[in-house]
């Protein structure tokens, strides 16, 4: 492999590739940096289809069309993804208050504080429209996806409170009679306080003496500002043994970690790092509070093509390794010992940490298991009779004689075709029902991956995907350069807040229904949400159906409750409540929706589809259903004009450019050198993202880096973008780089670089040099505060202009032409515009 | 010419062998008619502190399916360097080592003293003994406490260069590894699942695993020492590291919920065991030494589940065909006992419960492999911890009582032929011309694998007599019998010892009374018996009682002196008059009766009876009795009721037991104290006499009996009572109130009416 290329892509990006025949290969506009003119290639099909009139005139209200040459459109009049995001950040000046019903938030990429007053924050809940249609009919005829993103665990900056626990004592929490609906500000209390009627089901339920509160003039309880679940939109309640398993108050949450110790996790140097770091890691264990030792306990097993566990009681002077070789049938082979307090067994744990490397430092076997190290650890869990979390680190493909053992199907020959989504499906169903047992027994697994070749991600995620789990893959890792994000990532995982053996439901009002749902999670039935573990990055989106009119006056109400055990074995609910308005006008509808949560619903919407249908297929469907909410709004909100005008609702009009980079996404349109492992991992990793993270990952932060002063304004991913001069950060939240050019000012390069020489730099670095000047400190700083904002570490990688590593960093640049094949902005909006003349004629 | 007393005294101490009949019926017919076969009890290695071993290679006859090996009895043409083997009288030249032998300078194994040798014999390398410690940890911990201690200790008691092993279970088992530094590793096999050797020696690393469909293949076999390095370590080199080990054993971690018994897998731990020395020592003496406090309750080989409120299978249960796990249980084991055996691997069993620990089901594998069983209430007893200790002594050169991986073949001149041995045997199912087809005990073979043997084990072997009525043997022909022993010596080395006994044919018309005379009542009485015990194992307990009152008979009638239906004529001469008390104790005895003894406790006698010698047999067919008194020295007194009188201090040796029942006059002085008065030191000494006699007894036996001090009316004193004979009893009552013994409250008869209906139906005519 090259330099300097960042692993986690490998095998997508892994050589150089020719332009594909049929398209030009980059850009072929204006290179204003200066890059060499591309051999002229045959004009690009897109192109051949673009109308005179395709492009018309702007109108003064829906504005963003263009219009141009015959060839040409210039870029800058067709509507600009930073330009939206600039406005919105330079609107959203005061705090953003939940109290106002059908108000949609400021985008996820203005900073701004939120104040709860009676929904949900939209950290924790974004809808994709704040108007929900009343009817059916006009939903159907709109064609905008009805659905919330939810996060039920989101962590909230620091100014914000996070939610207040309620406990309503020995009888848990208030409920409705009827639809269990839980308390909230949607209650309407009567009779003087005696009853209440629920807000989503109507019915009316008697008030319990200990709770019966009298109310005010205003028909408000008089204590209504003093209880959190009648006057905010999220909080948190205790729940009783009635919320538990077999009626007991759970037992803390355990972790285990499970480490491949196989030649390859050896060689690679892996084994070594993880339990070097394990033993500072193993004091951060998450707790509710701080000044409190954790009391997660923990486990370690290490494997190959058998499992070895570790007793590693506090009384003992070494660590007793316990060898279990049949694995066809797995079972914790000891008790006492295995799940430890850290505190406690310190001394034999670090102990154990110390010599694992050693032990395993000559081994020569390469084959390994994967099914019977979950099997393993569920089997623990469950003789310790408590949830928990697997961390699994995991090189290769288990083709060791085992359950769950895998062939390589990885064929290159199936992708583009129907047989194409196979590949996508587990190979077996063994690591289907595994989840299910996993699930029960609130079993969450993290898979951490070091693939050096196909280890199959499809069938490897099936258990982390299906138990609210999380995968990391660090292909080709190397312990150099790979060291630090792969020890970000983990540090961050196991500290992060989480919660067990979660259960989340969805209620609505009388009208609309939770009837989809997509996220890492497991769904015996169709209303219930299983989640063996449930962190704050993880994200829940529900899509919402009609089953009934709804009505302008109410809106429409939607309560989501998560029962949960916490990190210190509390049972707890959490309540989200969100109310939206409801409208009879279709101009309403458009008025306030959300094109950022829209594309991250198309997006999990069609990367779910590709498991069911040829990609061609889940693209086509995209495009036409945008062309038809497009068209719809054309034809019922749009002044009268020109049929060859192309007009866009406010709201909606980044709707192409983000659509057109869920199109040429890796899952949807892979290039030739995209492997199978990457593309289902990233399936599944868009699976769980929430609105911000699958803006940052579709449309890729670029930003200029000249001034050491503010933060700068980003500008658009396009290669016409760069300035050859400069230094540009680009940023989608997996992936981090720093562009330069090649006639970047020297006095730049020395303050980033420390030298001034443009050929002087290194490829192959990963961070950048500390230099004492303002320039170097602001840039690190900027690093590391975009660093902190992702649930993921990015690894810095520096290119540089016309490097071979250049092409990696191009195919982040959505708005041009992709060497896959994937439409430039402007010709997917000729596209888009001939599909809604199409559609309206 | 010497007694026949004394002839048999002097072979028993040469050769360690003992005839029923020391002059053999010569037809088939005749031999048949004798009732007791021509049979014998025999030792294989006596210990014979006289017999130096030969350093060379036996010389054997060369007809292929004869090999008799060279003995005093061959007829040997010193001139031309030939001898003539006496089983095929096959001619044969001697090797050229012996060129020098003469009339004068002859091999030793020409010599008529030396009927036994033995030789000394390279043959492979030397392979160490193996001792593979298989131990429950679902034990109380004082229990478990005082078995880590007796283990700890008998690592000290190992040869240095032994190899030794670890597997220790209770719901898992756990296989120790004993190479690695730092972390103590081992390999855990769930004690439910049955595995095959294969995947155990997978699973243990000592195979490469079967690739997909394929054979498995073993591994290179300097791996495969490399990888059983691992689990079988020398002595010296781990002793420090098993010693923690051993200190560090923890009880079974897991929770046993009330009113259940603790998941025992003892089943899986023995597969686990006997598969892994099948892996990589076969064919090399090794003793698998199972601890057990209860019995298997889980997996394959579980003899009882883990509800406590169904009690263990009990004679009645087994009766009624209620013992559910019974017979499942004993396949598994019989299968273990038997791959066991095929690999020369002895398996030792040390039960100690108050309980039952499935013996029963058990047993076969110390039956057929030759290992101990030893049967304890708790490990934290001095019988246990003596009797473990005393499975390391040693002999007058310093080498281990044990010898492993032996195999007893036998050969025989044309007129007889081998029936079948009984002992801890298992045939090797070597078919050769002198087998017979008439199957006593374990037949159809003239070769038996002994796994383990020490110089007490006995086997019994029984002949026929295959030469017919009409084909009479020459004037003073011989009949020879050659035992030939291969054996691993415990000081590593291969062995052969080699006994050639040979005795006269008589006919049985005309010299019926020598034949009488030659009978040897007391081994015809152990061999009788093993043939019942043996028989009782598969058959119902009456119809054993049956056939061995209708061979009582049958050997009254033909030997007794008496007139047609006229009972009070009856006689027996010297020969035989013991013979018909034998059998009353032995109908008696807990070889034969199940009542009021357990399943287990049944095999466990069984289990010592068909192993011992000579001597041991008999005290455990009819138990000794000695009395201690004022009025003379210690004398062994009848085994009766009338022998137990209040002045009397008794000592009964039942091998099992060792009761010391004092006398209800001895019982009240010693409560008295008189024992402390300086004034009354004869007292002290008389009771102190039997203490002493029992601490004898104590010493060397093996297993170590119960020992009981009792006294009259005392609750142990049923141990003595129920054992002899009830000639007084609350039936009889005439002898109430006088001072000639003890009534004993039973329905049994006594020795007394035994006798009186044998000859009763012995001289009648229609029997």
């Amino acid at each position: 492999m090259q330099g300097g290329y960042p692993p986690q892509q490998n095998g997508a990006f892994g050589q150089v590739r020719g332009p594909q025949p049929g398209y030009a290969g980059p850009y072929p506009g204006q290179s204003n940096y200066g890059a060499p003119a591309p051999a002229p290639a045959p004009a690009p099909p897109a192109q051949k289809r673009l109308d005179p009139d395709a492009i018309p005139s702007p109108q003064a209200s829906d504005l963003p069309a263009v219009q141009k040459s015959r060839h040409r459109i210039d870029p800058d009049a067709i509507p600009s993804p930073i330009q939206v995001i600039e406005d919105d950040k330079a609107k959203s000046t005061e705090p953003f208050t939940t109290g106002v019903r059908g108000q949609a938030p400021p985008l996820v990429t203005t900073n701004f504080q939120v104040k709860d007053q009676g929904n949900a924050s939209p950290r924790f809940i974004r809808c994709t429209a704040y108007n929900m249609p009343c009817t059916s009919d006009m939903a159907k005829q709109s064609q905008v996806p009805l659905a919330a993103v939810i996060k039920p665990l989101a962590t909230l900056p620091p100014d914000e409170t996070p939610p207040y626990l309620v406990d309503h004592g020995e009888g848990g929490p208030i409920r409705c009679n009827r639809c269990k609906a839980y308390m909230c500000p949607y209650m309407q209390f009567i009779e003087g306080g005696r009853r209440f009627q629920c807000g989503f089901c109507s019915c009316v339920t008697e008030v319990p003496p200990h709770y019966f509160q009298h109310l005010d003039h205003t028909g408000k309880r008089v204590d209504c500002y003093d209880r959190p679940e009648l006057s905010l939109g999220s909080y948190e309640f205790l729940a009783t043994v009635d919320y538990c398993k077999n009626n007991k108050l759970p037992q803390p949450p355990a972790f285990i970690f499970l480490i491949d110790v196989s030649y390859n996790a050896v060689k690679s140097g892996m084994v070594s790092i993880v339990c070097q770091e394990l033993k500072t890691l193993l004091d951060y264990l998450p707790r509710e509070n701080p000044d409190v030792d954790s009391v997660v306990r923990v486990g370690f097993v290490t494997y190959n093509k058998v499992l070895h566990f570790y007793n590693v009681k506090s009384s003992l002077a070494q660590p007793q390794m316990l060898v279990v070789s049949d694995v066809s049938d797995m079972f914790v082979p000891l008790l006492d010992g295995f799940l430890v307090n850290v505190n406690e067994s310190r001394m034999v744990i670090e102990s154990l940490l110390d010599q694992i490397p050693e032990m395993f430092a000559d081994t020569r076997e390469t084959e390994t298991v994967f099914g019977p190290v979950i099997q393993a650890g569920l089997e623990a869990l469950k003789a310790a009779d408590c949830a928990g979390k697997l961390f699994i680190f995991h090189t290769s493909l288990p083709i060791a004689e085992a359950p769950g053992k895998l062939k390589n199907r990885e064929d290159k020959k199936l992708i583009g075709t129907d047989k194409e989504k196979s590949l996508f499906q587990p190979q077996v169903g063994f690591y289907g029902s595994l989840a299910k047992e996993c699930v029960a027994q609130g079993c969450c697994v993290d898979l951490f991956l070091f693939p050096n070749q196909y280890v199959d991600v499809a069938t490897l995620g099936v258990v982390p995907v299906s138990t609210g789990g999380s995968i990391y893959k660090y292909t080709y890792f190397q312990a150099q350069t790979d060291r630090e994000r792969f020890l970000n990532d983990l540090r961050r995982n196991v500290q992060k807040k989480v919660g067990f053996d979660a259960v989340m439901r969805v209620r609505t009002s009388t009208g609309i229904r939770a009837t989809d749902f997509f996220g890492s999670f497991y769904m015996s039935n169709t209303t219930d949400v299983e989640l063996a573990g449930l962190d704050c990055d993880k994200t829940i989106t529900v899509e919402f159906r009609h089953d009934d009119k709804l009505s302008e006056e109410t809106g429409a109400l939607m309560q989501c409750a998560v029962l949960y055990t916490s990190c210190s074995g509390q049972r707890r609910l959490r309540i989200h409540n969100m109310a939206v308005n409801c409208c009879s006008q279709l101009a309403d509808l458009y008025r306030n929706c959300e094109t950022d949560t829209i594309i991250n619903f198309f997006s999990k919407y069609a990367f779910r589809s590709v498991l069911t249908s040829p990609t061609k297929t889940v693209r086509d469907s995209l495009v036409n259903q945008c062309a038809q909410i497009l068209a719809c709004y054309r034809k019922n909100c749009a002044s009268p004009s020109s049929a060859g005008q192309l007009i866009l609702p406010e709201c909606m009009k980044l709707l192409p450019v983000y659509l057109n980079c869920v199109l040429k996404s890796d899952v949807l349109l892979p290039g030739a050198d995209v492997s199978l492992d990457d593309r289902a991992y990233l399936r599944q990793l868009i699976s769980c993202m929430d609105v911000t993270e699958s803006h940052v990952f579709f449309y890729p932060r670029l930003l200029p880096i000249s001034t050491c002063d503010a933060l700068p304004v980003a500008v658009r991913d396009s290669e016409e973008r760069l300035s050859k001069g400069g230094v540009y950060l680009l940023e989608t939240g997996l992936h981090l780089f720093l562009w330069v050019g090649a006639n970047a000012q020297q006095e730049l390069l020395i303050n980033v670089f420390g030298t001034p020489s443009f050929s002087q730099i290194d490829p192959n670095m990963t961070s950048l040099p500390v230099l004492d000047n303002p320039f170097s400190q602001r840039l690190r700083e900027i690093i590391d505060s975009f660093r902190a904002q992702r649930s993921r570490y990015m690894k810095l990688m520096v290119v540089k202009q016309e490097d071979k590593a250049e092409l990696i960093f191009r195919h982040f640049l959505v708005e041009d032409k992709s060497a896959s094949g994937g439409a430039s902005y402007v010709d997917f909006l000729c596209h888009m515009h001939k599909e809604i003349r199409q559609l309206l004629s | 010419m010497t007694t026949y007393q004394e002839f048999i005294q002097q072979n028993e101490d040469r050769d360690g062998v003992r005839f029923s009949w020391n002059l053999w019926p010569s037809s088939r017919l005749e031999a048949t008619r004798l009732v007791v076969p021509v049979s014998c009890l025999f030792t294989p290695l006596k210990e014979r502190p006289d017999l130096p071993p030969v350093q060379y290679e036996p010389v054997l006859c060369s007809r292929a399916n004869c090999k008799a090996v060279l003995n005093p009895l061959c007829q040997v043409d010193f001139r031309a360097k030939i001898w003539a083997c006496n089983f095929c009288f096959q001619r044969n030249p001697f090797p050229p080592s012996y060129a020098g032998i003469s009339d004068v300078n002859q091999p030793a194994e020409l010599m008529p003293q030396f009927s036994t040798i033995e030789y000394i014999v390279q043959r492979g390398p030397p392979a160490p003994l193996i001792f593979l410690y298989v131990v429950d940890t679902c034990l109380e911990e004082e229990d478990l406490q005082a078995l880590r201690e007796s283990l700890q200790m008998s690592l000290s008691l190992l040869p240095p260069n032994a190899l030794v092993g670890l597997i220790t279970f209770g719901r898992m088992v756990q296989v120790h590894e004993l190479s690695c530094e730092g972390i103590a590793k081992s390999y855990v096999f769930r004690g439910t699942k049955e595995l095959s050797s294969k995947q155990i020696q997978e699973m243990l690393g000592l195979m490469k695993p079967t690739a997909s469909g394929q054979q498995g293949r073993p591994l290179a076999p300097q791996d495969a020492v490399a990888a059983s390095c691992r689990f079988l370590q020398p002595v010296h080199r781990v002793d420090m590291n098993l010693t923690d080990l051993l200190g560090e054993l923890q009880r079974d971690p897991w929770p046993v919920p009330q009113g259940k018994r603790p998941l025992r897998s003892t089943g899986v731990a023995l597969s686990v065991a006997v598969g892994l020395l099948e892996g990589t020592f076969p064919n090399t003496g090794a003793r698998v030494m199972l601890f057990t406090g209860g019995p298997p309750t889980q997996g394959p080989g579980m003899v009882v589940g883990d509800e406590l409120k169904t009690p263990i299978r009990s004679w009645h249960d087994i009766q009624k065909d209620n013992a559910r796990y019974l017979k499942k249980a004993t396949k598994h084991y019989e299968a273990l006992a038997n791959r066991s055996a095929v690999n020369g691997h002895s398996i030792d069993i040390y039960a100690c419960a108050l309980d039952q620990t499935g013996l029963l089901e058990m047993k076969c594998l110390a039956n057929l492999t030759g290992g101990h069983i030893v049967m304890g209430d708790s490990f934290n007893t001095s019988l246990f911890k003596q009797t473990f200790q005393r499975v390391f002594t040693k002999d007058y050169n310093g080498d281990f009582r044990m010898a492993f991986g032996g195999t007893l073949e036998i050969k025989t001149s044309r007129e007889l032929k081998v029936c079948g041995a009984i002992g801890p045997c298992v045939s090797l199912n070597s078919k050769s011309p002198c087998v017979s087809e008439n199957e006593m005990g374990i037949g159809g073979t003239s070769q038996w694998k002994v796994c383990s043997l020490n110089p007490s084990t006995t086997l019994a072997m029984y002949f026929e007599v295959v030469n017919q009525h009409n084909a009479p043997i020459p004037q003073g022909g011989r009949g020879a019998i050659q035992f030939v022993t291969q054996y691993q010596h415990s000081n590593t080395q291969k062995r052969i010892r080699v006994t050639t006994i040979a005795r006269n044919w008589a006919d049985a018309q005309s010299q019926i009374q020598h034949i009488e005379g030659s009978f040897d009542q007391e081994v015809a009485a152990v061999l009788m018996a093993r043939l019942g015990v043996f028989r009782a194992e598969s058959e119902e307990g009456p119809d054993v009682l049956r056939w061995l009152d209708r061979q009582l008979i049958r050997l009254c009638q033909k030997f007794g002196q008496f007139n047609k239906d006229d009972p009070t004529s009856f006689k027996l001469s010297e020969s035989l008059s013991l013979y018909p008390q034998f059998m009353f104790h032995l109908r008696r005895s807990p070889f034969l009766q199940v009542f009021n003894n357990s399943p287990d406790e049944s095999s466990y006698y069984r289990h010592h009876f068909v192993r011992q010698d000579l001597t041991q047999s008999l005290i455990m067919i009819q138990p000794i009795l000695y009395s201690y008194s004022f009025y003379g020295p210690p004398e062994p007194v009848l085994l009766d009721s009338s022998s137990i009188l209040p002045d009397r201090i008794l000592l009964m040796d039942t091998f099992f037991q060792l009761v010391i029942y004092h006398g209800e006059t001895i019982a009240q002085w010693r409560k008295a104290g008189y024992q402390e008065m300086a004034e009354y030191e004869n007292f002290k000494q008389l009771l102190q006499a039997p203490l002493d006699d029992a601490q004898e007894i104590l010493q060397t036996r093996f297993p170590m009996p119960r020992y009981i001090d009792t006294e009259h009316g005392g609750s142990q004193a049923r141990f003595l009572l129920s054992k002899v004979n009830p000639s007084q009893t609350h039936n009889n009552l005439y002898a109430w109130g006088q001072e000639t013994g003890a009534p004993i409250l039973t329905d049994d008869v006594s020795l007394q009416v035994f006798m009186d209906h044998l000859k009763k139906l012995a001289v009648s005519s229609s029997a």
